[in-house]
């Protein structure tokens, strides 16, 4: 790669990064345990196209995949993808002052990619190297980054406005990216998306009955994201429990 | 900026302060006397020991191997026997349980405890053949946080924390969080769903969730 190249794909870099840092100082304050959700009716309208687009193509593509590919190599493959999303994970560790995440997740990716056959054996895992799962939507919210509204995305689903230029970032710093060539970078979306059929098909009990069977699935999608999330983000050190004795006609979601 | 200096060391106890001191701790006698609902005579240790048996009820109905009505009868009486299912029910429901006659109220809440029975059910039955051990047990405002890892075989493990209170009258759980997910808060929404959509008429929800879940 030329080192004009270079030099442009981290002013673009650090141009997004400064946009970021703008945005999370703009960010307008909530309170916890509080759903924003100011776009609403535009979000139930996405909401409806993806469950149609769930309905048409990703079921029925994540069921074939399941039915037809048996689970060690769909599990292969969704480890594979895992893998390579390992060095932007240590990376973002980093940013969170997180260096022992970043170790582990850094082993993890040596062994894995080594002794686990580029990575589509895991036997890191079982050596005490699981994953450090992160993102950079995480770093904004350590750096003190408010989550902002609740957005439903096309094709990619529930989010926060927060994790939503986590991804973009994400995406852009990818450091792998830069290294691959574009028939490389076809099989690294490729395996992305196959982990996510391998994710769909293995939960599709759970997936189904909340796109399918409840009375509102978007409310209900949209508090089971923000519950997993915020929980995840916590580091699963909650402490403003809702108590349903004090006011039982109280709303837990406006405490 | 820097705060003034008292004049006086602070630790240095005068009579007023002793006075003070005196009175407050009457207070706090006098109201913990009137406190209604013997708040925190739940011990963690107990707390813990209730969740001990929940979690061991549930991993025998899970890898008991029979049918799935059997199983989701087996989560009833988990359900019935363990759970504050009244005040889950009321807090479901919400402004709504207000407005319903007592005779309503209870209807609703013997319907609800069969349908979260099944639907509780069905997610913890996919932990079947997996494991669910109590890990620590701790203090949260007046009530307790149990947390629980269930251990399934080739997946990574799922937290599921339990939280115990007393005020029922008998220590029971009243919510359950399954990797953050809210019990109270999803079926809240849920509930309140399906009763927009029945216009608010809570016979009709009742008579409906006796087959939903």
């Amino acid at each position: 790669m030329s080192s004009l190249r270079k030099a442009t794909l981290w002013s673009g870099r650090l141009a997004v990064l400064s946009t970021v840092l703008l945005l999370s100082a703009c960010a307008r304050p909530e309170a916890p345990g509080t759903i924003r959700d100011p776009y609403e009716s535009r979000n139930r309208q996405i909401h409806e196209a993806n469950k149609s687009l769930d309905r048409g193509v990703f079921r029925p593509v994540s069921t074939a995949y399941g039915k037809s590919v048996p689970r060690p190599v769909r599990t292969g493959v969704s480890n594979f993808a895992s893998n390579l999303s390992l060095p932007g994970a240590m990376i973002n560790s980093l940013l969170q002052f997180r260096p022992g995440d970043a170790v582990q997740n850094g082993t993890r990716f040596l062994i894995n990619t080594t002794v686990g056959l580029g990575g589509i054996f895991d036997p890191a895992t079982r050596m005490g190297a699981t994953k450090v799962d992160t993102d950079f939507g995480e770093t904004l919210y350590v750096w003190g980054m408010r989550e902002g509204a609740y957005v439903e995305f096309p094709v990619l689903g529930p989010m926060t406005e927060r994790a939503m230029i986590g991804r973009a970032v994400d995406f852009a710093m990818n450091p792998l990216r830069p290294l691959a060539n574009s028939e490389e970078r076809n099989v690294m979306a490729g395996t992305g998306v196959l982990r996510g059929a391998d994710a769909r098909y293995e939960n599709s009990d759970l997936v189904d009955s909340v796109l399918y069977e409840s009375a509102d699935s978007y409310a209900q999608s949209r508090q089971i994201y923000l519950d997993s999330r915020r929980h995840k983000l916590s580091r699963n050190q909650e402490t403003d429990y809702f108590d349903p004795y004090e006011d039982p006609y109280e709303d837990p979601n406006a405490q | 900026m820097k705060t003034p200096m008292p004049s006086k060391p602070v630790l240095a106890p005068t009579r007023r302060s002793l006075l003070l001191t005196g009175l407050m701790a009457g207070a706090a006698l006098a109201v913990s006397g009137l406190t209604p609902g013997r708040a925190l005579a739940l011990t963690t240790d107990e707390a813990s020991r209730l969740i001990d048996s929940v979690v061991g009820d549930i991993n025998s109905a899970i890898n008991s191997g029979g049918s799935e009505a059997q199983m989701f009868s087996k989560f009833e009486r988990i359900f019935a026997r363990y759970a504050d299912v009244s005040v889950i029910a009321r807090s479901v429901l919400g402004v709504a349980a207000r407005q319903a006659s007592s005779a309503q109220l209870s209807a609703f809440t013997d319907a609800f405890q069969g349908y979260i029975a099944r639907k509780y059910g069905r997610r913890f039955r996919e932990f079947v053949g997996g494991d669910i051990k109590v890990n620590q047990a701790r203090q949260v405002k007046n009530f307790y946080e149990v947390k629980s890892t269930a251990l399934l075989r080739g997946q990574s493990p799922v937290e599921v924390v339990f939280l115990v209170s007393d005020r029922s009258g008998s220590n029971k759980f009243f919510n359950i969080f399954i990797e953050g997910v809210n019990m109270l808060a999803s079926e809240r929404t849920e509930i309140g769903a399906m009763l927009d959509k029945r216009r608010g008429d809570i016979g009709a929800l009742t008579r409906d969730l006796r087959t939903l879940g």
